[in-house]
């Protein structure tokens, strides 16, 4: 009941700034598609009215900003008169990244809950492996793509599994260092109680320290999935790949089909709030009836 | 065939080493040791490894090839540092924080603007920002401009959710306390919130830098003048010069981590109050 009273007060705010948002788009594109109009559209027609300039501004073709309109048309069109294996359709495109970012988020999870499984076991990971790993944090590998593509591309690999081993190595990084935090966290008289039950050292990891780590580990799934989303579509940039919507981005840069652009974009938005929607859903599901 | 032995026997000393560094129980040197160990390991048994069994080049350069290319292309990759780092990072990083900041202070009054923008603001993280890049360059040109516009989208959102967060963070008490004073909402702003929103902020100039270098970078991956880090590092892959697509990621890297520490450093100096810093 909280939460619906909570959502409900942030309803009419958050419409409010998403239509001033709106408002200020349009106005936009006003100001920015101005120029090119009356260069190109009413050339050969004098004696335009204001009106008619606001109209050619909202509807030009290839215009520098379209207008949310536009790009509505433009992916319904791509939807709905395009079947579904088509290029054209960018749900295919959707599912080739989605496709990419769900392999290599789940690998990459399952080696980063291993590892920190291994590190909160070993004085000598703990010591040597994990600093490297937390520094790895403050530097940019998503930068690495370009070589884990040559390498993989020349051991023989393509399709989704260079792609997807970009988004685990992405992946990766924030859930360790998430998962030996949660580890660590019970107290110390958790640990004696368990203790004092002569339970096994794996069964205290097993039934204190992963049931306390769970708060810590699924906050980070969701920075992981949108860093291997950023992962899977950087992996489509390099000339050659066609589908993906990392690729869809490119070509339309190439083509200047600015709307295509945007839509492209509005795409992988929709595709980032879907992915961290699904594992924050997941989160509540498995942290229901939890107090803390 | 002895070279293989060789090298075996070589990791096994250096596990060993790094074991027996890791389990040092006394002296505070001994875990920082233990990395260093490790990543020097590391290092030398990549450069073994890669010579014994003659890994291609285009695989995987050795350490040492990388050190080479670094110093032959000094100058290059300087030019890169600069258009890349000091141009469109820090402009961008700069100007996005600054009005990430200003913004925040400004609807600092205005719970109904602030209940509105924070969630949009929180899901911006989930969206792939650095996507925006073509149409920046559309519209700001394939120069550092451009580059430095993604970043100042990227920056921006972190910014102001750490700054509403950080205002709110002062606590009743101290704020009654003011109040008491007779202080305005101004005083009250400069004297206690925005000193109270300090550790916020520095964090989230953290989480910019590295998300300003990131964006920055890749946003050349989308097309960029001939220079750049991300400039160097997509076509030198494509040439296949792997040494020199490394150097430009030690820089990159370098870079970051230094970043990172002048900001600690920062903080340290701006937050010495605060007891996540104290307990350092």
């Amino acid at each position: 009941m909280a939460t619906i009273m909570r959502s409900r007060g942030r309803v009419l705010p958050v419409a409010v700034v998403l239509a001033a948002l709106m408002i200020v788009w349009y106005l936009g594109c006003i100001a920015l598609n101005s120029p090119g109009v009356i260069e190109r559209v009413f050339a050969d027609r004098p004696g335009w009215t204001t009106r008619e300039l606001v109209i050619a501004c909202w509807s030009m073709e290839r215009p520098v900003l379209p207008a949310p309109h536009q790009i509505a048309l433009d992916l319904w069109t791509s939807i709905t008169e395009w079947p579904l294996d088509s290029p054209r359709n960018l749900l295919l495109h959707v599912a080739v990244t989605a496709q990419a970012t769900l392999v290599g988020f789940v690998l990459g999870t399952a080696l980063g809950v291993l590892l920190a499984g291994a590190i909160v076991h070993s004085r000598t990971l703990d010591r040597a492996l994990l600093p490297w790993i937390v520094a790895s944090q403050t530097v940019p590998v998503l930068a690495i793509a370009p070589i884990v593509l040559v390498i993989l591309g020349s051991l023989g690999f393509s399709g989704v599994a260079p792609k997807a081993a970009i988004a685990m190595y992405l992946c990766f990084f924030p859930v360790t260092v998430a998962m030996v935090q949660g580890l660590r966290s019970p107290q110390r008289i958790d640990t004696e109680l368990l203790h004092t039950y002569a339970a096994t050292r794996w069964q205290a990891f097993l039934w204190l320290r992963v049931p306390a780590a769970l708060p810590f580990l699924l906050p980070s799934l969701r920075v992981a999935i949108a860093a291997g989303l950023v992962g899977a579509m950087v992996a489509e940039l390099p000339t050659g790949a066609q589908s993906g919507l990392g690729a869809k981005l490119l070509i339309g840069s190439y083509y200047g089909n600015t709307v295509a652009i945007w839509s492209a974009l509005v795409m992988s938005a929709l595709l980032g709030l879907a992915l961290t929607g699904a594992v924050a859903g997941l989160e509540r599901l498995v942290l229901r009836g939890r107090t803390a | 065939m002895m070279a293989v032995l060789g090298l075996a026997l070589l990791v096994l000393v250096a596990g060993f080493s790094v074991q027996r560094c890791a389990a040092l129980e006394g002296p505070r040197w001994a875990g920082p040791l233990s990395a260093a160990l490790f990543g020097f390991w590391v290092l030398v048994l990549w450069q073994l490894g890669v010579t014994i069994f003659e890994v291609p080049r285009v695989l995987l350069p050795a350490p040492w090839a990388i050190v080479q290319s670094l110093w032959d292309h000094a100058a290059t990759l300087g030019r890169d540092f600069v258009q890349t780092v000091l141009k469109a990072v820090l402009v961008g990083w700069a100007l996005g924080s600054a009005l990430g900041f200003a913004v925040a202070v400004a609807i600092d009054r205005a719970p109904f603007l602030q209940r509105g923008l924070l969630p949009v603001a929180s899901l911006s993280s989930t969206v792939p920002l650095v996507a925006v890049a073509p149409i920046m360059v559309m519209w700001f040109g394939f120069d550092w401009p451009s580059k430095a516009a993604v970043v100042v989208l990227m920056t921006f959102f972190p910014m102001l959710v750490a700054t509403l967060a950080g205002l709110q963070a002062s606590g009743r008490i101290e704020r009654e306390l003011m109040h008491s004073y007779a202080a305005g909402y101004l005083r009250t702003l400069l004297d206690l919130r925005l000193p109270c929103a300090v550790p916020f902020i520095v964090s989230a100039l953290k989480i910019n830098a590295s998300l300003a270098l990131i964006g920055a970078i890749v946003a050349e991956f989308f097309g960029s003048p001939t220079v750049g880090l991300g400039f160097r590092i997509s076509t030198e892959a494509a040439k296949m010069n792997m040494a020199l697509v490394w150097g430009a990621i030690v820089v990159a890297a370098a870079t970051g981590s230094l970043a990172y520490a002048l900001l600690v450093r920062l903080e340290r100096r701006l937050a010495f109050w605060h007891p996540s810093v104290r307990s350092r």
